[in-house]
């Protein structure tokens, strides 16, 4: 394909696509193309879009690309959807830290860094489906364990779970490392 | 009185101890033990005496205080264990303390993010389902009750000899709120109780004001660290009189 007709026809898919398209999608859509050729477009298209002046960009998100109107006409794309927002409480992103930097994590294990009942909060979490439930933890009750979804990334404009910030030191002190051994976001930068 | 005011917005013992720690510009490595449990309880007892909801969790915690402040304030023991012991139970607070505030910097963090359907939005987007947006509340319940408290100094505790009993409603002091910041705009926190009569009243303005917050037809923000509280409407007027007619306002008799 010639690239002008490539770069034509990734700005397509990009517009029609409903949820983050990955190297994997667009390279099955577009037989033929080499990925290292596709990526490229991509970029290429990414640093025409940021160039000031354009009403959108291509975020890369969850492991995919998407189409995302700029940030700095936020408010008149409110205006234009009118929808009533419903806020979402210091307490909610709190826990949804707790879950994102330390998952898979049980109900129990977050109300003890955060002190409070979390039932209402895991409930709210769950129906917007920025968390999931991911397994069982192998203990007496085999509680709930939960973890973020691919949404959650989708929403905070986060590639990867290793996309997310290290958590930081507080007043230099040392702070104990989770008790679990696996492998975490917190650990992951 | 007997209105009862659950707040949705649920914070726990530690987010009050942090809260404490920020208002009184100590470290959470060096906390001044005496002080913070003091002003603590004294918390505590404000929310029961409001009929707020205070879970159990708090009350663990004021034991928790109450039995590091008395370790510290006996005299040395003999006995390594005991020494241990006590240094523990600090140590462990702080632990949770320091804990607990790198996750509410992490949500600090994700808040600030480009946020779909706040920030950037997608060419499908779904206006039917309540996607919702981000937008943390910057203002505590307890910046809300220290600053009742304030408030409350100025009225003595007082014994009752009203001649006229009169019946200060949560709903009437909602309604009058609502139409004296239509009026004004944007008015500081203080300036509502600035014709309370009195201990009474000031309390049942507070709780108008809590129940307003909490069917989200005002706000309260406090745009400077430690500056004045600010309270405005939510929406237009007109629709949150509607909804204030509307509320269930528990522990009311509508018959009256």
């Amino acid at each position: 394909m010639e690239p002008d007709s490539l770069k034509s026809v990734i700005e397509s898919l990009l517009f029609v696509a409903d949820s983050p398209l990955s190297l994997q999608r667009l390279s099955a859509v577009l037989e033929g193309v080499e990925k290292a050729e596709i990526l490229a477009t991509l970029r290429a298209l990414q640093a025409e879009y940021d160039a000031p002046g354009r009403g959108f960009r291509i975020a890369e998100v969850a492991g995919g690309f998407q189409m995302r109107s700029s940030k700095e006409n936020a408010e008149w794309v409110r205006k234009l959807q009118r929808g009533k927002p419903t806020r979402m409480s210091r307490a909610t992103l709190e826990t949804l830290s707790i879950v994102a930097y330390r998952q898979p994590i049980t109900k129990a294990e977050i109300e003890d860094v955060r002190g409070v009942d979390v039932d209402g909060v895991l409930t709210t979490l769950l129906e917007r489906r920025l968390i999931r439930i991911v397994g069982r933890k192998e203990v007496v009750g085999r509680p709930f364990l939960y973890g973020t979804t691919a949404e959650f990334l989708e929403i905070f404009n986060l590639k990867d779970l290793s996309d997310l910030p290290t958590l930081k030191e507080i007043e230099g002190a040392v702070v104990p490392e989770p008790p679990a051994g696996e492998s975490s976001p917190e650990n992951a930068k | 009185m007997t209105t009862k005011v659950q707040l949705e917005i649920f914070e726990g013992p530690l987010d009050l101890l942090l809260h404490l720690i920020k208002k009184n510009e100590v470290s959470i490595t060096d906390i001044p033990i005496a002080t913070i449990t003091e002003q603590y309880l004294a918390t505590l007892e404000l929310m029961q005496g409001l009929n707020l909801d205070v879970a159990g969790e708090f009350l663990v915690m004021a034991a928790t205080l109450v039995h590091i402040k008395s370790r510290m304030l006996l005299p040395e023991e003999a006995g390594v264990a005991d020494e241990e012991e006590e240094e523990d139970s600090r140590e462990e607070l702080i632990r949770r303390l320091l804990e607990y505030q790198r996750f509410k910097e992490a949500a600090g963090d994700l808040e600030r993010r480009e946020i779909l359907g706040r920030d950037a939005f997608l060419r499908v987007s779904e206006p039917a389902e309540d996607t919702g947006t981000v937008e943390m509340e910057t203002l505590s319940l307890f910046d809300l009750i220290s600053a009742l408290r304030h408030v409350l100094d100025r009225f003595p505790e007082e014994s009752f000899h009203q001649v006229t009993l009169e019946k200060i409603s949560v709903r009437e002091k909602m309604t009058l709120l609502l139409d004296e910041l239509h009026r004004l705009g944007t008015v500081v926190f203080q300036s509502f109780f600035e014709r309370a009569g009195s201990r009474m009243e000031v309390v049942v303005i507070f709780l108008a004001m809590l129940e307003l917050v909490k069917i989200r037809a005002i706000r309260a923000r406090q745009d400077q660290r430690l500056g004045p509280i600010l309270i405005e409407l939510a929406a237009p007027v007109e629709e949150l009189h509607g909804r204030v007619a509307a509320e269930e306002i528990e522990g009311e008799d509508r018959g009256a």
